[in-house]
Formats: structure tokens, sequence, C-alpha cells
């Protein structure tokens, strides 16, 4: 399968994702939790359907966006929060 | 991008497209609205005309897909629709922004979501839900070789099983908290849907390396940053397996926020309807998992009731009324089979964590006597979850009423939230559900 492969920062770290990837899929890729809870404790995706809200993350500046249901595309910041 | 017209469908699962589908081909203006950045819902996620892929459901897809393309529906996808601000009006907010439209009649199918039960280590990073997992694993996560126990409740369990072993997985267990009795009755009832039961043994088959494990369930999950192992338990003997992730939710939860925003009452856990879909609010249908977890066939049934019936075409309506009843009879089914058991009520301790956004624990709501006074005194389901994924556990652990619906329903830029025209609210007007005349009458 000869799939696209799009430039994504991660925390600042460069990766390359499949064309297609959600920027959940992508951050558990990179080894990278979604959020710490109120406690400090690390959290990731739950639901994958955009309803748990513990994907939720600073995509291209815009704090508390739900990963699981936004694709990665080419250039984007991703932060954890 | 304010607009208007004769039928609004919210969700666009298999539900939504039958129901827009029908009523767009009929000749009614039809705008289909969908929070995903493509149509599908949740069973056919992520294919695509391009899909090749082997897939059971991707014949119905690309049928139903086909026809909604030439149908003349509007389709607007990564549209989440938030409020209701005036009748005949929803606001939605879309990367573009908030935008609102206009109706005469309302369809809702915006499916159902899994239930989560707390047992301690549920917060983990790599404990999912079950089709939370293949969301993921639809959406470009890479399980190859991962070690993956599937556990929960429900016919999804060997689905996403069989999905995530297609997907590269190693897939150590499969745990069903079901008693094999229930499993068995279940199974016996299920004799009247031939075609469901071959489905289940082919997704077992394909999973024939994992263990099947009826009368099982998780006590908790192990490990530091990630899970690393988890235990189990038949009610006599524990064990405890390695893993690199969990998946595990208890069947399905109808999302009901938008149709409790709109006025429809909700009878037994699901919004009441009558015999073609309507539900208490005159001009207002619900289909698909809403009114019943039956899945996809179930919900084109229903989809297709409520578009011919809101665009006026009450015969081809009632003609799909023998389906409608066993695909009916077949959610309930499934209901009595995966009741989750009340040995999972004792799962949490003191400090596991129940409300997953504001770390509100098991402690600090056990004692408080409904879910108002859980909100007051400890921004249980305050978050911004919205009590979503805490409410269903606090209806099973508690006892308690936790339905909530306010505006937005999700949450939503201020920008979007100041342009809304509110008018004051109106009591919404409540029809009488007409139980379904009796088949010699109707026509059929
Ligand atoms: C995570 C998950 C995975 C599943 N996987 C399978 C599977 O593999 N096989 C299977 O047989 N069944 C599966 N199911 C069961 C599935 O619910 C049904 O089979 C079927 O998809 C139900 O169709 P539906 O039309 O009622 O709802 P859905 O298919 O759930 O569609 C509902 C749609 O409504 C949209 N929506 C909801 N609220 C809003 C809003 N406010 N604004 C805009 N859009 C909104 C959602 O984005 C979604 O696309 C799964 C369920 C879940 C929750
Ligand atoms: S994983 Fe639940 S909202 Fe994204």
């Amino acid at each position: 399968m000869n799939q696209r492969q799009i430039p994504v920062a991660i925390n600042g770290r460069q990766m390359l994702v499949n064309e297609g990837t959600s920027v959940a899929a992508a951050v558990t890729m990179a080894g990278e939790p979604c959020r710490y809870s109120l406690h400090g404790k690390p959290r990731a995706a739950l639901c994958g359907m955009g309803v748990c809200m513990e994907c939720r993350m600073t995509i291209n500046g815009v704090p508390h966006r739900r990963a699981c249901q936004l694709l990665c595309a080419p250039g984007m910041e991703v932060v954890t929060e | 991008m304010s607009s208007s017209f004769d039928v609004v469908v919210v969700g666009a699962g298999p539900g939504g497209i039958a129901a827009a589908t029908v009523a767009a081909e009929t000749g009614k203006r039809v705008c289909l609205l969908d929070a995903n950045p493509s149509i599908g819902g949740q069973i056919w996620r992520g294919l695509s005309s391009k899909t090749t892929r082997d897939n059971r459901h991707a014949g119905q897809f690309a049928i139903w897909s086909a026809r909604l393309a030439n149908s003349g529906c509007t389709v607007r996808y990564g549209v989440e629709v938030i409020d209701a601000p005036a009748p005949g009006r929803l606001r939605s907010e879309s990367a573009d922004g908030g935008d609102e439209v206009a109706f005469e009649h309302l369809i809702l199918a915006t499916g159902a979501r899994e239930r989560f039960l707390p047992f301690p280590g549920w917060t983990l990073p790599g404990v999912t839900g079950v089709g939370g997992l293949q969301a993921l694993v639809k959406s470009g996560l890479d399980i190859a070789d991962k070690r993956i126990v599937v556990a929960g409740s429900g016919p999804l369990l060997l689905a996403a099983a069989a999905a995530l072993k297609d997907a590269g997985a190693s897939v150590e267990a499969i745990v069903e908290q079901t008693p094999l009795a229930a499993l068995v009755r279940f199974s016996l009832a299920a004799l009247a849907h031939p075609y469901k039961l071959i489905e289940g043994a082919d997704y077992r088959r394909r999973t024939l390396s994992a263990s099947y494990r009826i009368g099982w369930w998780v006590t908790r999950a192990n490990g530091q940053d990630r899970v690393e192992s988890v235990t189990l338990i038949n009610g006599r003997k524990e064990q405890t397996l390695a893993c690199d992730w969990l998946a595990c939710a208890y069947h399905l939860v109808p999302n009901l926020e938008l149709p409790r925003l709109l006025g429809c009452s909700i009878r037994a856990g699901y919004v009441a309807v009558d015999f073609l879909q309507q539900s208490s609010v005159p001009g207002l249908w619900c289909v698909g998992e809403l009114t019943g977890i039956g899945g996809m066939e179930k919900a084109l049934v229903d989809g297709q009731i409520a578009g011919f019936a809101a665009a006026g075409n009450l015969a081809q309506a009632r003609a799909l009324a023998r389906q409608r009843r066993k695909w009916a009879s077949f959610a309930a089914s499934l209901d009595r089979a995966f009741t989750p058991r009340p040995e999972l009520r004792a799962l949490p301790s003191a400090e596991t964590i129940v409300c997953r956004c504001e770390d509100v624990t098991h402690r600090d709501l056990a004692t408080r006597r409904n879910w108002r006074e859980a909100k007051l005194h400890s921004r249980c389901g305050m978050g911004s979850c919205q009590g979503r994924i805490c409410g269903a556990a606090a209806e099973f652990l508690y006892g308690w009423d936790a339905a909530s619906a306010r505006p937005p329903i999700f949450p939503a830029k201020i920008s979007t939230l100041q342009a809304a025209t509110r008018s004051a609210a109106v009591p919404v007007q409540q029809a009488k559900l007409h139980p379904e005349p009796d088949a010699t009458s109707s026509g059929i």
C-alpha cells in the first residue's frame, strides 16, 4: 500500500504519519499521553469517538481540541495538555 | 451560512443516512449533518468508496453512500450540533465557526457510546473502550504485534477482537462478563436472526487463537504510567494476563443529550417512539441506537421509516413495520443478555476515580444521595465531558438518574455561543405516542 506520509510536530518533535491518521492515533504512536489529569496523572484516548474528552490537546494553537476527531494535516503543531 | 430545509437529519451513521436518503429521494430538501470528518457513523467509520479491504459491512455502505450521493441531499460533515436555540432551529459549530440551520422536520440519529464502568486502573493510558480501540485503529493507530485483552460485555467484543486481529494484534483473551446461561438464552432468541448468529460465529472463528472467557470480568488494570497487565476473575478463580492494551466497555448507551434538549420523552433508557419512529415531540423522529441498541440493520430500517414518514410517505413507512418489530425485539434481547452483573458494583476502591474530568473518586460519591447533590459537592459530571462517561457509571454504581442536557451539549467557542439567537424557553408540546395499529389494519 502506497500511502502518502504527512509531517506533523508533536510536542516539538517532528514525525511522519500516514494520511488519514487522527491526531490521537499519532500522539499515541509517539508514546505521549494526551493530557495530565487534575492530580497530574497521565491520561490517553478512551472512547475514540469524541465523547470522553480525554484526548483534548492544543492543536495549531487552539486549546482543548478533541484529537480523536481531527485528522493530521501537513505541518500541524500538536501540544499535549 | 444560515440555511433552511424541509428535513434536517443529525448523525450520518446508517440510521441517519437511510433517513436522509429516502426523504431526499422523495423530493424533499434535506440536510444531513455529522460531527465526524466523514460520513458512516460508528460501524462504517473509515470506509470510503476507495475501500478495497474485505469488510463485512462495506457492501451496505457502498449501496447507501451511492444512494445518498444521488439523492440530492445536502451533506455537511465536521459540523457538531450543540444547541437548539429556538423552535425549528439548530445551532452548530465547525472549523469554520458557528452556524444555524432551520428545519420543518427533524430526524435525530446520534447513535450510541460505550458504557464504561470504573475499576482500579481504568484511567491508565492503554485502557480504552472496545469500539474505542477499534476506532483508534481505524484512524491509523498501529497495533501490530501488540498484546490486547478485549473485555466487558456485548456483541462488540467479538467484532472488535476480529478487527484488531486483522490489524495485526495478538488478541490474548476475550473476556465476556455475561454468564454462560444468559449467553445461551440470547443465542436461542437470536435464532430468529440467523444471519446475526453467523456473523458472531464468523468473528469467533477469526479469533480462535484467543481464549473466550464467558462469565469472567476485569477487576483491575495494573501498571505505572501505562497498563502492563490485567487481573480477571470469574467469581472463584483470579488470573493476571500481561498486555499492552486493555479494551474494556460494557455494551452501549444511547447519546440522548440532543433528544433530551429538544424535549423528547425517554422510556427505559431510550427515546420513546411510535410505530413510525416519531418521538413525543411532533415533527421529531428518532432512529437507530437512540431507540434501542440493535446495530446497523435496525438503524437502516428505523431510518427509512422516519425518512418516509417525515417526507409524508406513510404507506412506504408502514410497509417496513414487520422488519421494525423484528429488529426492536433483537435490540431488547441484546439488552437483556448484556446487562452488567451486580458484582461490577463492588469493583471501585475508595480511591478509584469515577469522574475522569474532575478526578472525583468513588469515596467522594458513595455517600451522596443523588446526582444533583454529587454535582454540587464534588463537581462530578461538571467537567468537559458533561457527565457522558461518569453519568452512565453513576447510574449503574449508585442507581442515580444522571441525565444531563444543558446547552451547549458539546464544548463550543465563546464566539459560537454569543452568536446564538436564543428565544425564551417554551414548554415543548408533547404528543401522545400511538401504538402500532395491528398488522391487518395497517394494510401490509
Ligand atoms: C465506538 C463504537 C464502535 C462500534 N463498532 C461497531 C462495529 O464494528 N460493528 C457493529 O456492528 N456495530 C458497531 N457499533 C454499534 C453501532 O452503534 C451500530 O452498529 C450502528 O452504527 C448504529 O447506527 P446509528 O445510525 O444509530 O448511529 P451511529 O453509527 O453511532 O451514528 C451516529 C452519528 O451521529 C453523529 N453525532 C452524534 N451527535 C452529534 C451531534 N450533536 N452533532 C453532529 N453529529 C452528531 C456521530 O458523529 C455519528 O457519526 C459501534 C458503536 C460504537 C459506539
Ligand atoms: S478519545 Fe474520547 S473524546 Fe477523543
